[in-house]
């Protein structure tokens, strides 16, 4: 059966039907889930699609994590269940907890609308399952607050624990050690800025999104329960 | 009970020593341009005041030092600092600092 997205939409939020095209295209069913809503039964993975939340009020993510449904992300999170924040997605992740660290303005104060060579450095996270480390990928980037910072001892862990599974090649927005997108100790809750719903047809001049929309619903395929934790083989 | 009174807050949120501040940075470029030499250190950030009702002014300190540190500010790269006065009607209560 083909697996169940959930594209979490808060009001302000832009790019869920994006979203919600990529991932039927790549063969799933995809719905909306409104941001009132208590829950996200029937759900095999949820997407928090980019956009302005809340219109970004206070800080991108901060009113949002007090949405409604964001209790019932963060239940399905803790079943392991696949949850993937795209740009203001994985400011929302950041502020709610469910994902170390914050983004803050980019280096330069720009606002940034480009596409961007980004490299997988983890296969191990819901995103990026099936795609080999060292795979590059041009994929979309749109925002302001877009400049990963955490503190060194979470920075060590990241590294240490190989949950930074995207950098940029080219680092465009100051990003601490080019993140790109980070996952959780689960490895089921994954945050990026890179836009990969933007990258899914060659009309849009990149295809290599659906990579990594592909490996996310494959992991929403893969049976319930913690995923499993494994070493990523060298060279892979 | 205790009689609960108002209390107007105001809350400074800026970037925490070490993390970077590129507003802060670009408006201390600036000055010079207007003759305005000498001025250094420039934190951009944000102020926000509101009431809160509270049985004494430790009361009121303490919760809103709760808004502040949960809501207000993002304790991975900001911080903040809490004044809280009596009376309530924050939006015209002084200006500590000269912001506002």
């Amino acid at each position: 059966m083909a697996p169940r997205l959930g594209v979490v939409i808060f009001p302000g939020t832009n790019c869920e039907h994006d979203a919600v095209l990529a991932a039927r295209r790549l063969g799933a069913s995809a719905d909306l889930v409104w941001h009132g809503d208590r829950t996200v039964a029937g759900y095999d993975a949820l997407i928090l699609p980019g956009g302005f939340a809340h219109g970004d009020y206070l800080r991108p993510g901060a009113i949002a994590r007090f949405s409604p449904v964001m209790e019932a992300v963060g239940r399905f999170a803790a079943d392991g269940g696949p949850v993937v924040g795209i740009c203001n997605g994985f400011q929302v992740l950041t502020e709610a907890g469910l994902l170390p660290g914050a983004l803050q303005k980019n280096r330069g104060l720009r606002f940034l609308c480009t596409t961007v060579e980004v490299r997988v450095d983890s296969s191990d996270s819901v995103l990026t399952r099936e795609v080999p480390v060292g795979t590059e990928l041009r994929i979309p980037i749109n925002h302001f607050e877009g400049n990963y910072i955490c503190d060194a001892d979470t920075l060590a862990e990241l590294r240490g624990e190989n949950r930074v599974v995207l950098r940029y090649v080219d680092n465009p927005n100051g990003s601490i050690d080019d993140i790109a997108g980070i996952c959780n100790h689960g490895r089921n809750v994954v945050g990026l800025m890179p836009h990969p719903e933007r990258a899914s047809d060659p009309l849009l001049g990149s295809v290599d999104g659906s990579v990594l929309l592909r490996a996310l619903l494959a992991s929403a395929g893969a049976p319930t329960g913690p995923p499993v934790l494994g070493a990523v083989p060298v060279g892979a | 009970m205790a009689s609960s009174e108002h209390f107007s807050v105001l809350v400074e949120v800026r970037p925490r020593e070490g993390i970077a501040d590129p507003e802060g940075a670009t408006i201390e470029r600036a000055l010079p341009a207007l003759g305005l030499n000498g001025v250094s250190g420039m934190r951009a950030g944000k102020a926000f005041r509101f009431d809160i009702a509270a049985t004494d002014d430790a009361e009121a300190l303490a919760r809103a030092t709760v808004v502040a540190e949960r809501v207000l500010a993002n304790p991975v790269i900001e911080e903040s600092t809490v004044t809280v006065m009596p009376g309530g009607a924050s939006g015209t209560s002084g200006t500590p600092g000269g912001r506002g």
